[in-house]
């Protein structure tokens, strides 16, 4: 049964709730794209994904390749969330012999799939993973997300035409369309234009869902698993990079910032207002 | 020679040498031009954008087709520099650079910023300790780690009309000063920054400051260390490796990147073909790298003053036995 917008708002919250514990430890990091994929996070580990925190390294798991590295700290606070570890391991970000370092790790952290941090070659195992599945005869799942800055790789597009080519409708894959990367929009570097035709256009079934409309990408993805299209599934999610907290939002740049106690305190009380509109148990 | 080392924070930062030296390379030459891919926000060169639009352009994070826009560029009378964190701009695109800058005899200057641990935490995907080695196997390149800011700049506008592939691997911040102001270099010069018979302390990049202090210690222990800065890895400067070996009949070489195929790598193929002595290599070990802070990192990799003076004794102990 899938679950409700409320919860998927609470669970979304956590998962905020998380990232800020890990950023917070370490006194900074990549807080903006991060933060914006809490919502997609919540719907795919809440209502989707089969992974087993007692055995992570499942034969029969579903993966989830963040192929955007640097958004760590969103992954690492959804594992927890779903049990792969104690929310204490959450603040050790970025310490000296860290199990939980920024980018994401799949030989430190219990439930990553790919390390990843050098952009633009998640899609690639993801496709690969999803392929395996086809010639292993599996019904496993793999989920992969994107940056649209990370989207200027070449190697995304040649990803594309993999999955399109093998028909891998096993591989839902996310773009975080935030419109920004670190030297200023991505209109500004360079240009993405309208990714939703452009995955269509390499033979994807491409859709655009708003980032925090957690029903809208609840039913994004049921329908990807549910209907066998043959093609790969690409939802585009309209975000802001920081969503979650007006304060990082308004921010013109939010990809790696050093938290002070003073920003710390205004996210934690956005957060804390949320939590109270929600009736949630803060912890 | 002259130096301004203290062991302090340098008056300028390598990032700060760069934003500068771009901007009297762009008024002397209209023909310069700086490609980086998404990383200009780690070098502070927006403004550079803004105020230089036909010198500098943004290829977004595209790193390979950076390299490759740059040869198209040289093709058509330019001057390419380009910018990315040091495995982006080496490992990445290595078969650009190979064979459309390198082999098709064409000109580029890369920059690897945050060279080796320097990556801090950004941790072991952002850190190259191979790109000494990759470069190094390029016929005809060159191969530079700064080692302290006006060096850094000097050889960005020393390598403007070189041919062939110019590689200058550079942390962003926290070098320290060394040379003064007006100091001159030379492509396959490195420079004896203080005399002594007992050892020969080669080093590059951030391991050069580090080699001066440890160079203070062995004196306090009465062994009189040379130090040299050997400017560029590739080519080398065979005749002053040389003239360490036989002056101070040991060698100990120190780098901010693996041992193997890097500096020291280049030390021994000379030592050993043509003045047999004793070198001990200090640098990464065959290792990956990992999230830390530039302290962490180097008591973890040994790049320290302590294992310099270990190694140091350690060398001439053993050439006293023989
Ligand atoms: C190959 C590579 N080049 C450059 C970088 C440095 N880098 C890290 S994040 C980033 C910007 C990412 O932008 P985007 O994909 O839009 O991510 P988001 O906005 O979701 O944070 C860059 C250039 C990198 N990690 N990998
Ligand atoms: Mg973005």
């Amino acid at each position: 049964m899938l679950s409700s917008k409320k919860t998927l708002e609470k669970n979304a919250l956590t998962i905020r709730y998380g990232i800020m514990k890990a950023i917070s430890s370490n006194r900074g990091g990549h807080i903006g794209g991060s933060m914006d994929l809490a919502d997609m996070l919540s719907v795919v580990y809440t209502d989707f994904i089969r992974v087993n925190p007692e055995n992570p390294r499942d034969e029969n798991r579903d993966f989830m390749i963040f192929s955007k590295g640097h958004a760590g700290p969103a992954l690492y606070s959804a594992l927890c969330f779903k049990g792969f570890f104690p929310p204490e391991r959450l603040e050790n970000l970025n310490k000296p012999n860290s199990l939980l370092p920024g980018h994401c790790d799949r030989n430190k952290v219990p439930g990553v799939d790919a390390t990843t941090g050098s952009l633009g070659q998640g899609l690639s195992i993801a496709c690969g993973a999803a392929h395996a599945a086809k010639i292993k005869g599996t019904d496993q799942r793999v989920y992969c997300v994107i940056g649209d800055g990370e989207a200027a790789e070449g190697q995304i597009w040649e990803a594309a035409q993999y999955a399109a080519h093998y028909e891998l409708d096993n591989l839902i894959a996310f773009l975080d369309w935030n419109n920004k990367q670190i030297d200023g929009t991505v209109d500004e570097v360079m240009k993405l234009g309208d990714p939703v035709k452009k995955f269509e256009a390499f033979g994807w079934n491409a859709q655009l869902v708003t980032g925090t409309d957690v029903i809208g990408i609840q039913k994004a993805i049921n329908s990807a698993v549910t209907c066998h299209s043959k093609k790969p599934v690409m939802i585009v999610l309209k975000t802001v990079k920081g969503q979650g907290a007006k304060c990082i939002m308004e921010m013109p740049n939010n990809h790696c910032i050093a938290l002070t106690d003073e920003l710390k305190e205004k996210v934690m009380s956005e957060l804390d207002e949320q939590a109270e509109k929600l009736e949630m148990e803060v912890v | 020679m002259q130096l301004r080392y203290t062991g302090g924070k340098a008056e300028k930062e390598p990032l700060q040498v760069f934003n500068e030296t771009m901007r009297e390379l762009f008024e002397e030459d209209k023909r310069v031009v700086y490609l980086d891919a998404d990383l200009m926000g780690s070098l502070k060169t927006a403004q550079l954008w803004k105020d230089y639009p036909k010198n500098v352009f943004n290829t977004g994070i595209q790193e390979a087709n950076m390299i490759g826009v740059a040869a198209g560029m040289y093709l058509n009378g330019l001057k390419p520099y380009v910018h990315s964190f040091s495995p982006f701009a080496s490992r990445r695109v290595f078969d650009q650079v190979f064979l459309s800058i390198g082999y098709a005899k064409k000109s580029i200057r890369i920059i690897g910023s945050d060279a080796g641990i320097m990556a801090t935490n950004n941790g072991g995907t952002h850190m190259s300790f191979e790109d000494v080695a990759m470069m190094r196997t390029i016929p005809d390149a060159c191969v530079i780690d700064a080692s302290d800011p006006v060096m850094f700049g000097e050889l960005l506008k020393l390598t403007k009309d070189r041919p062939g592939v110019t590689y200058i691997r550079t942390a962003r911040r926290d070098l320290k000063d060394i040379y003064v102001p007006d100091e001159k270099f030379e492509i396959g010069k490195g420079k004896i920054l203080r005399e002594g018979s007992d050892v020969s302390l080669i080093a590059s990049g951030i391991m050069v400051a580090t080699c001066l202090e440890a160079a203070e210690k062995l004196a306090q222990i009465g062994i009189n260390a040379r130090v040299v800065d050997i400017i560029t890895i590739k080519p080398i400067d065979k005749e002053l490796v040389i003239d360490c070996a036989k002056t101070t009949n040991a060698i100990v070489v120190c780098e901010n990147a693996n041992v193997i195929g890097g500096l020291g790598s280049a030390v021994c193929d000379i030592t050993a073909e043509s003045c047999p002595v004793c070198v001990e290599k200090i640098g990464i070990n065959d290792k990956y790298g990992c999230v830390g802070n530039e302290q962490f990192l180097r008591e973890k990799y040994g790049l320290t003053v302590e294992s310099i003076v270990e190694k140091a004794k350690k060398l001439i102990e053993k050439r006293e036995a023989k």
